[in-house]
């Protein structure tokens, strides 16, 4: 018997914070596929807000701290594409410093955002829903267009009993997040927010799946604004790992 | 912004862009190949920038033509009016050219007695409009039939029906007797061949044909970074552009002009002038916005882009509105002058896979925005926030404090776990949408306990 596959967890500030659940989730699921996951402790952020605001000697001292955390782990797993995208691209050319530079370039090749780890370090793909109906998802910009991930999401939903996937027109387009730039552009971030929730309502799905804190923010908090019955999901709060 | 017009207008033609340019790539399986390809001749290029120049020059001379050098929009316009004032010219009929706007050349006409006249439809609309482009190829992209119709009516002092094929009529007759009045031609490049001297105009109407042949002096403005070596290169530009401009396989002219009209030679202009425009390009050759140097001005970007689909071209404020805008204005006017505008992207990257050359927009803003934060161009209160943010999140005890902080700080505004409603900055996200509230207990405060469940 081989030993067992070891994770250790990026909860991410956003995920930390705002959605503890989403962590508590992952890790269970995590645990009853048989992987060990370990959570280093002292986590804060990747340093993606203060990297992409152009502050970025205050971003990689973050980095080399978050770096430092997670140098040993065997394979590193972000709820979120942003943050993974983040270690996995940014780390290396922010720091400096050679062996940091060196230990960013390891523990980029280990980090995958989290459906990228269950389809493609586990295998797997089916899973039990925790709601039944008809779901629809929503395609982060730094999972699709900075990871190039558009399929491990989408085999899950599909795969997963109970729920049936449409896709969402304009599944590609911006919600509108853009960290900051969510304050800082308010009415062209609602105006783009609207944009997309109207593609989502016109789907009649129960819910929109998200594999990013961000984008799930934004949306869900526009969805609760509108007095939508539809719900913003990350992937983790969508399946329970029950099935098989 | 506000302007429903505006919006319906855009949006309708930003999809049809997006879709035909999908469409364009769909049908063509080289196009990925040849985009790479296309990238890796702009960098070769630039790396011998200063030779390829020189053979063009060489070239052109050599065909007859006269090539001029400006280091700033003001020079580009001092030689321009000179070489209008020497041959008397008293109108001018211009093709699209976007280098003629950065150069705000019309208004310099204008002023020294020249009529400037755009020929091409989008630029004529917005000429008479007294308007600047929206877009980099559509420049009257946010303007709907009916507003055209109604400009040309008042123009013209009649009623005009809003069907664009009548607008195409009246606007053809109109321009017709101003080809053949003007004494000068003025047209933008969108390539120039280093070893032949062909100055390269990619169109869709004829004008810029008859711009290049009818009057009797030519003046073509260029970017310095658009010249490519050969005309082998010159073909696999020629592939991609249309295909990410309009979905076109092809524009439907390609002007080729080499020099002025040689003896024995039917049509052509007496004299042939290259206007070489620097206006900051050539400072970038070694700068963050290197990669910018390699636009070919498709547009391409702009159609994507979910912030120019909502403020359409001219919130941006300058000539060059979109993404690739914001570079090229910080280009010519500097870091400062993009102190806002850089930060008008969500980075979403839907820019970098539209570019016929794969240019990293979001990576080059992130490098504006650091430039603001440390030539400390930014706002004060912006600056000590983020460093305050840096000092958080480099602490985690400090981290643990805050958020249990943000949590009695939150109570008077939250209900079943999210916020409606906060003060100052942070109301800028909950006018429009609900902010989570911090959790009552964290994950790292629950991990104690998850631990003891494996």
């Amino acid at each position: 018997m081989t030993a067992p596959i070891r994770a250790s967890l990026m909860v991410t500030c956003l995920g930390d914070l705002f959605f503890p659940e989403v962590g508590v989730r992952i890790v269970r699921l995590l645990r009853r596929l048989g992987v060990t996951v370990e959570f280093p402790e002292g986590q804060t952020c990747c340093g993606l807000p203060l990297f992409n605001s152009g502050y970025h000697k205050e971003a990689a001292a973050v980095a080399a701290r978050t770096l430092g955390l997670f140098r040993d782990a065997e394979h590193i797993v972000v709820p979120s594409g942003s943050c993974a995208w983040m270690v996995k691209h940014e780390y290396a050319g922010l720091l400096r410093d050679p062996a940091l530079k060196k230990d960013a370039g390891r523990v980029a090749g280990r980090t995958y955002e989290l459906s990228q780890f269950l389809v493609k370090v586990l295998g797997k793909a089916e899973f039990s829903a925790t709601l039944s109906g008809r779901v629809t998802y929503h395609d982060s910009c730094h999972l699709l267009r900075g990871l190039h991930e558009s399929e491990t999401p989408r085999a899950i939903l599909k795969n997963t009993k109970g729920i049936e996937l449409v896709e969402l027109p304009g599944a590609d387009e911006c919600c509108g997040f853009g960290g900051s730039f969510a304050v800082r552009l308010p009415e062209v971030s609602s105006q783009i927010l609207v944009k997309k929730l109207k593609n989502v309502e016109a789907t009649r799905a129960a819910c929109v799946v998200a594999c990013d804190a961000g984008c799930l923010m934004q949306m869900g908090g526009g969805l609760r604004r509108r007095g939508s019955r539809v719900s913003a999901l990350h992937l983790a709060e969508l399946i329970d790992g029950g099935g098989k | 912004m506000k302007d429903a017009f505006l919006q319906e207008a855009l949006t309708i033609a930003t999809n049809k862009f997006i879709g035909l340019r999908r469409e364009a790539f769909d049908d063509f399986p080289e196009g990925e190949k040849l985009r790479d390809r296309a990238r890796e001749i702009k960098e070769a290029t630039l790396q011998h920038l200063d030779r390829y120049l020189d053979e063009l020059i060489d070239n052109v001379e050599r065909l007859g033509g006269t090539v001029h050098f400006a280091a700033t929009a003001e020079e580009a316009r001092a030689i321009v009016l000179d070489i209008a004032q020497r041959t008397g010219a008293r109108m001018a009929v211009k093709s699209k050219s976007m280098a003629t706007e950065e150069i705000h050349l019309n208004e310099a006409l204008e002023r020294a007695g020249v009529t400037p006249v755009e020929t091409d439809l989008g630029e004529y609309i917005i000429q008479l409009a007294h308007e600047r482009p929206s877009h980099i190829i559509a420049p009257a992209i946010h303007k709907t039939k009916a507003q055209v119709a109604d400009l040309f009516a008042k123009e013209l002092g009649r009623q005009v029906v809003a069907d664009p094929e009548v607008l195409t009529k009246i606007a053809r007759a109109e321009l017709r007797d101003k080809f053949l009045q003007a004494d000068l031609g003025i047209t933008g490049a969108n390539f120039a061949v280093a070893d032949t001297g062909t100055v390269v105009l990619v169109t869709n109407e004829g004008n810029g044909r008859m711009v290049t042949s009818l009057p009797r002096v030519h003046v073509a403005v260029m970017g310095v970074e658009k010249v490519v070596p050969s005309m082998t290169d010159l073909m696999v530009f020629l592939a991609i552009l249309a295909k990410s401009a309009t979905g076109q396989k092809l524009s439907v002219y390609t002007t080729l002009v080499r020099g002025p009209r040689r003896a024995g030679e039917l049509e052509g202009p007496d004299e042939f002038h290259l206007v070489l425009l620097d206006n900051g390009r050539i400072g970038q050759l070694a700068g963050p916005l290197r990669e910018a140097l390699y636009c070919l001005r498709c547009g391409a970007c702009l159609n994507v882009c979910p912030v120019y689909r909502q403020i359409g071209g001219h919130a941006y404020g300058y000539t060059y509105p979109g993404p690739i805008g914001i570079l090229l204005t910080a280009m010519a006017h500097g870091p400062g002058s993009v102190k806002d505008l850089a930060h008008a992207s969500s980075l979403c990257g839907a820019c970098v896979d539209a570019c016929p050359v794969r240019i990293d927009i979001p990576r080059m803003l992130i490098e504006l925005r650091r430039e603001v934060d440390e030539q400390k161009i930014a706002p004060w209160a912006e600056r000590v926030a983020f460093k305050a943010l840096a000092a958080v999140m480099t602490r985690p005890r400090l981290y643990r404090w805050s958020a249990a902080v943000a949590r009695l700080l939150q109570r008077p505004f939250a209900r079943d776990g999210a916020i409606r409603s906060l003060p100052l900055a942070p109301g800028n996200w909950t006018r429009t949408r609900d902010l989570p509230a911090v959790a009552p207990r964290t994950f790292q405060e629950r991990w104690k306990e998850l631990e003891r469940e494996s």
